[in-house]
C-alpha cells in the first residue's frame, strides 16, 4: 500500500495547503458582515467544470495508484514472471502523445480564434484516440498469440486488467471529445467551447501521464526505480 | 472578546444569477422522475435507501429468529442464514447508510444550506441516482438468481467468497454482488463530484467556509473521503470478479476443493483484506462524519444555544477524516500481521479517539445551560450522544491488539459496531428526518407516533445490544449458525438470546410506525410554516416551503453571519437568521 499512501500524502498536502488559506483560525462568531468573504464579487474566477475535472482526476489517480499498489504486493509472490512488452506499445505511446499534442494545439488555436485549425486538430485527436485503442487491442492479440494468456500468470492478468481499465478511460474521453466536436461544429468558438476543449486536453495529458507510469511499470523500469529508492533509503 | 469586526461591505448587492443556467423541466417525467433538481433526487435517494433498508431489517429479523429459536423455522437453513447475514450487512452499510447520508441529506441540504440554486452538475447528479437504483436492483436480483445471494459475509473475503462451499460462490450471487458494488461506486463518484464542487464553488455571497453549518462540513469531508476510499472497493471488486469469472489468481491461493486441484494458485487473500479495509475503515467515518455534523446542528437549534467550539468542531472533522485513512489494518489484527504493524495501527486507532472525544465534549457543553427543547429531533440527538459514547468506549477495548485477539470472533464485536455504526447513525437519520421533514413537505410529522417510535427504538436498541456485549465476553462466537451443545455457554445465555430476538422484533415493528407516519403526515400533518424550529440556517429562510425548483426567488440570499446566532444577548428574538444584516440586534458586548 506504499504507493497509495504516497499518493494520499500528496492529496493531503494539497488539501492542507487549500485549507490553510480558508481562515480556519478566524472567529466566525465575532464577525458580522461581508468583509471576510474574500472571493471576487463577479463570477467565480475558476469555472466549476474545471474544479470538477480536477477532483475527478484525483479519483482516477486514486484508482490507478491502488491498482499499482496491488501490483507491487502481488509481485512479491514466487509464481510471478514478467510479461514481455509487445513492440507495438511504443507506437501506441507515441500515438497517445500525439493526441495530447493535437488537443493542446486545438486549445491554443481556439483561444486565438483560428476556428478551422482548431476543428481539424480536434478531429485528428479523435482519430489518434481511436488509433490508440486499436493499437492496444492489437497488442493484446499479439500477446495472446504468443501464448501469454490472461489467467496463466498474475503479471499477465495485471497487464490485461490495468491496460483495459486505462483503455476504458480513454474510451470515455473519446465520447466526451466527440460531443465537443459535435457541439463546436458550427458557429464561432466562444468561451464555452474553449473551456470544453481545455478540459479535454487536460484529461488527455493526464491519461497520457497515467499510461507512461503504467508502461514503465509493466516494462519493469518502475521496479528498478523502486529498488533504487530503497537502496538510497538504506 | 469584545472585538466585533463589522464588515464594511453592508451595501453589497445580492448576487443576481441569470436564469439561463438553471435547467427547466418541461414535463411531469422530467420534473418528478428523471429530475435534475437536487431536492427531488434527494427524495429519490432517500426513498430507495429506506426501501432497501426495510429488506435488510426483515433479514435481521430472520437471523435473530434463528439465533433465538434455533431450528424452530425450517426454512432458515445454514446457507440461508449466511445469505441473510451478508445481505443485511452490505445493505445497511452501503446501500442504506452511505446512500442516505450523502445521496439523501447531501443532495437536499448542500444547495439549500449554502444558498445555491442547485448542484453544479445537475445532469451528473441525476445519473448518480439512476446508477444507484440500478445497483440496488442488481443487488435485489441476486435474491432471485439461481443459488440465491452470496453468503460470504459482508466483507466478502476470498478465497471462500468464490468457492462452492459458500452460498452463491459458484453461482450468480457473488457476481451480482460485485457488479452491484461496482455500479454503486461509479454512481457515487458522479454524485460525490457534485457535492464537493458545489461546496467549493456554489456558495452564495458571504458564505465563507467558516460560516458553513457543521452539517455541510461533515457531508463535505465525508464525500472527499468517500471519493478517495471507494476506488479501493472498486479495485477489490474488479479483481475478485476477474478471479471468479476469468480464472485469474489475484486473491486465490492454490486450493484443493472436493479432492480436485483448482486452477488458481499463488494469489494473496491478504491483498484483498488490505484493499477492502482501506475502503472499509474510512467508510465508518464516511457514515459518522455527516452524522456528527447533523447532530451538532440539531443540538444547537433545539438547545437554543450556539455550538460550543465551532472552530474545534471543524478541525476535529478534518482531522478525523485524515486520520481514518491510516488505521485500516486494525480490522486485520488476527490475519497474522507483523506485531510492529499491529502496534502502529493500534496507536493511530487510539489517537482518533482524541478528536472524537473533543466533539462529544463540545456537544455536552453546548447542552450545558442551554434552553433545551425536548422535541423529537432533540431526543434522537441526545440518544445519539449516549449511544455513540457507549459504542466508542468498546471501540477503545477493541483497538488494542491484546484485547482484540480474544474478542475478535465473539458477539462483543457485533455489539460494538452495531452500537457505534448501526444504532448511532440511524438515530441521527431519524432525528434529521423529524427535523427537516417540515421543510421537505411543509407539514410536521405526527408527535404521538414520533414519541412512540423514539422510545421503543431507543430503549429497545439498548435491550438488544447491551446483553450482546455480555454474550461476547462469555465467549459466544459470532457468525455461527447454531451453537449446539457447547459446554462454556450456559443455559441462561440461550434465554438471553430469546430475549434479544423478541426485542429485535419489537424494535423492527416500531419502524413500521415511523414509515406510516412519514406517509400519513404528507397529507394529515400539522402545517409547519417556513421555519417551525426558529432556526438560523439558510434552508429555513426560503421564500416558499417546500422550496421550489431554483430554491430562492429572484435573488440569492446574502449571508451576514455564522449559522449559530442563538440566544444572542440583546437580540429581539432568540435566533438571528444568517441572512439578517447589520448589528442592531447585537448587544454592545456581543458575548456570543
Amino acid at each position: 500500500m506504499n504507493v497509495t499512501l504516497a499518493f494520499l500524502a500528496v492529496i493531503l498536502a494539497i488539501a492542507g495547503w487549500w485549507l490553510s488559506r480558508q481562515r480556519l483560525f478566524s472567529k466566525p462568531w465575532l464577525e458580522v458582515g461581508h468583509a471576510h468573504d474574500q472571493r471576487p464579487l463577479d463570477r467565480p474566477t475558476i469555472p466549476p467544470a474545471k474544479i470538477g475535472l480536477g477532483v475527478f482526476l484525483a479519483v482516477v489517480a486514486a484508482l490507478f495508484s491502488l491498482f499499482i499498489s496491488a501490483y507491487f504486493m502481488r509481485m512479491a509472490s514466487t509464481d510471478w514472471w514478467s510479461t514481455p512488452m509487445p513492440r507495438i506499445l511504443w507506437l501506441n505511446t507515441a500515438i497517445l502523445g500525439l493526441g495530447s499534442l493535437l488537443l493542446h494545439t486545438a486549445r491554443v488555436t481556439a483561444e486565438h480564434h483560428r476556428d478551422e485549425a482548431s476543428r481539424t486538430a480536434l478531429i485528428a485527436a479523435l482519430a489518434t484516440g481511436l488509433a490508440f485503442l486499436v493499437g492496444q487491442v492489437l497488442a493484446w492479440r499479439e500477446l495472446t498469440d504468443a501464448g501469454f494468456l490472461l489467467a496463466d500468470n498474475p503479471a499477465n492478468s495485471f497487464f490485461y486488467m490495468i491496460s483495459g481499465m486505462h483503455g476504458l478511460h480513454i474510451l470515455g474521453g473519446l465520447f466526451a471529445l466527440a460531443r465537443v466536436i459535435l457541439k463546436t461544429r458550427a458557429g464561432p468558438m466562444d468561451e464555452k467551447a474553449v473551456l470544453s476543449i481545455t478540459l479535454c486536453a487536460t484529461y488527455w495529458h493526464f491519461m497520457l501521464a497515467v499510461w507512461l507510469v503504467l508502461f514503465a511499470l509493466f516494462s519493469g523500469w518502475a521496479n528498478d526505480f523502486v529498488e533504487l529508492c530503497r537502496q538510497l533509503l538504506t | 472578546m469584545v472585538d466585533i469586526r463589522h464588515g464594511t461591505g453592508e451595501q453589497i448587492g445580492p448576487a443576481e444569477v441569470e436564469d439561463v443556467e438553471l435547467y427547466h423541466p418541461h414535463s411531469w417525467w422530467t420534473r418528478y422522475v428523471f429530475s435534475q433538481d437536487a431536492k427531488i433526487i434527494a427524495v429519490q435517494y432517500a426513498s430507495t435507501a429506506i426501501a432497501i433498508g426495510m429488506v435488510a431489517l426483515v433479514l435481521s429479523w430472520l437471523m435473530r429468529l434463528q439465533l433465538g429459536f434455533p431450528g424452530a423455522f425450517a426454512f432458515i437453513d445454514a446457507e440461508r442464514y449466511y445469505q441473510f447475514i451478508t445481505m443485511h450487512g452490505m445493505i445497511m452499510v452501503i446501500y442504506l447508510l452511505t446512500a442516505l447520508f450523502l445521496g439523501g441529506f447531501g443532495n437536499y441540504l448542500i444547495p439549500l444550506m449554502l444558498g445555491a440554486r442547485d448542484m453544479v452538475f445537475p445532469y451528473a447528479n441525476m445519473l448518480s441516482y439512476w446508477l444507484y437504483l440500478l445497483a440496488v436492483l442488481v443487488l435485489v436480483a441476486s435474491f432471485f438468481a439461481p443459488g440465491g445471494p452470496t453468503g460470504a459475509g459482508w466483507t466478502l473475503y476470498p478465497p471462500q467468497a468464490v468457492l462452492s462451499g459458500t452460498p452463491g460462490g459458484k453461482d450468480w450471487g457473488i457476481i451480482l454482488m460485485l457488479s452491484s458494488l461496482i455500479l454503486f461506486v461509479i454512481g457515487f463518484t458522479m454524485g460525490g463530484l457534485n457535492y464537493v464542487v458545489t461546496v467549493l464553488q456554489g456558495r452564495t455571497r458571504g458564505m465563507t467556509l467558516m460560516r458553513m453549518p457543521l452539517t455541510v462540513w461533515g457531508i463535505f469531508t465525508a464525500t472527499v473521503m468517500a471519493l478517495l476510499a471507494f476506488p479501493a472497493l472498486f479495485v477489490a471488486c474488479v479483481m475478485m470478479l476477474f478471479d471468479r469469472v476469468l480464472g485469474t489468481s489475484f486473491f486465490m491461493p492454490a486450493i484443493v476443493e472436493m479432492g480436485e486441484q483448482l486452477q488458481h494458485g499463488g494469489g494473496s487473500p491478504i491483498l484483498f483484506q488490505h484493499l477492502f479495509w482501506f475502503f472499509g475503515h474510512p467508510e465508518v467515518y464516511i457514515v459518522a462524519l455527516p452524522a456528527f455534523g447533523i447532530v451538532s446542528d440539531l443540538i444547537s437549534t433545539h438547545a437554543r444555544k450556539n455550538i460550543f467550539g465551532y472552530r474545534m468542531m471543524v478541525w476535529a472533522i478534518v482531522i478525523i477524516g485524515a486520520l481514518s485513512f491510516i488505521v485500516w489494518a486494525h480490522h486485520m489484527y488476527v490475519s497474522g500481521m507483523n506485531p510492529y504493524f499491529g502496534f502502529f495501527f493500534a496507536t493511530t486507532t487510539l489517537i482518533i479517539a482524541v478528536p472524537t472525544a473533543i466533539k462529544v465534549y463540545n456537544w455536552v457543553l453546548t447542552l450545558w445551560r442551554g434552553d433545551i427543547h425536548l422535541t423529537l429531533p432533540m431526543l434522537f440527538a441526545l440518544a445519539f450522544i449516549v449511544t455513540f459514547v457507549n459504542g466508542g468506549l468498546t471501540g477503545l477495548f477493541l483497538g488494542n491488539v491484546v484485547v482484540d485477539v480474544p474478542l475478535s470472533d465473539t458477539m462483543f464485536v457485533v455489539a460494538h459496531f452495531h452500537m457505534v455504526m448501526g444504532v448511532a447513525p440511524i438515530l441521527v437519520i431519524f432525528g434529521a428526518i423529524y427535523h427537516w421533514y417540515p421543510k421537505i413537505t411543509g407539514r410536521m410529522l405526527n408527535e404521538a407516533m414520533g414519541q412512540l417510535h423514539f422510545w421503543v427504538t431507543f430503549v429497545g436498541a439498548y435491550l438488544i445490544f447491551f446483553p450482546m456485549h455480555y454474550l461476547g465476553l462469555i465467549g459466544m462466537p459470532r457468525r455461527y449458525y447454531e451453537m449446539g451443545e457447547t459446554a462454556f455457554v450456559p443455559a441462561s445465555a440461550h434465554t438471553l438470546n430469546e430475549f434479544i430476538t423478541i426485542m429485535a422484533l419489537i424494535v423492527g415493528a416500531a419502524q413500521i410506525v415511523f414509515l406510516f407516519n412519514l406517509i400519513w403526515s404528507i397529507r394529515h400533518g400539522r402545517e409547519a410554516g417556513g421555519n417551525p424550529w426558529r432556526a438560523t440556517t439558510l434552508e429555513w429562510q426560503t421564500p416558499e416551503t417546500p422550496p421550489r425548483h431554483g430554491n430562492w426567488g429572484k435573488e440569492l440570499p446574502i449571508v451576514y453571519r455564522w449559522p449559530y446566532d442563538y440566544s444572542v444577548p440583546g437580540a429581539a428574538e432568540d435566533f438571528i437568521p444568517q441572512t439578517q444584516p447589520g448589528t442592531t440586534s447585537h448587544a454592545p458586548e456581543g458575548a456570543s
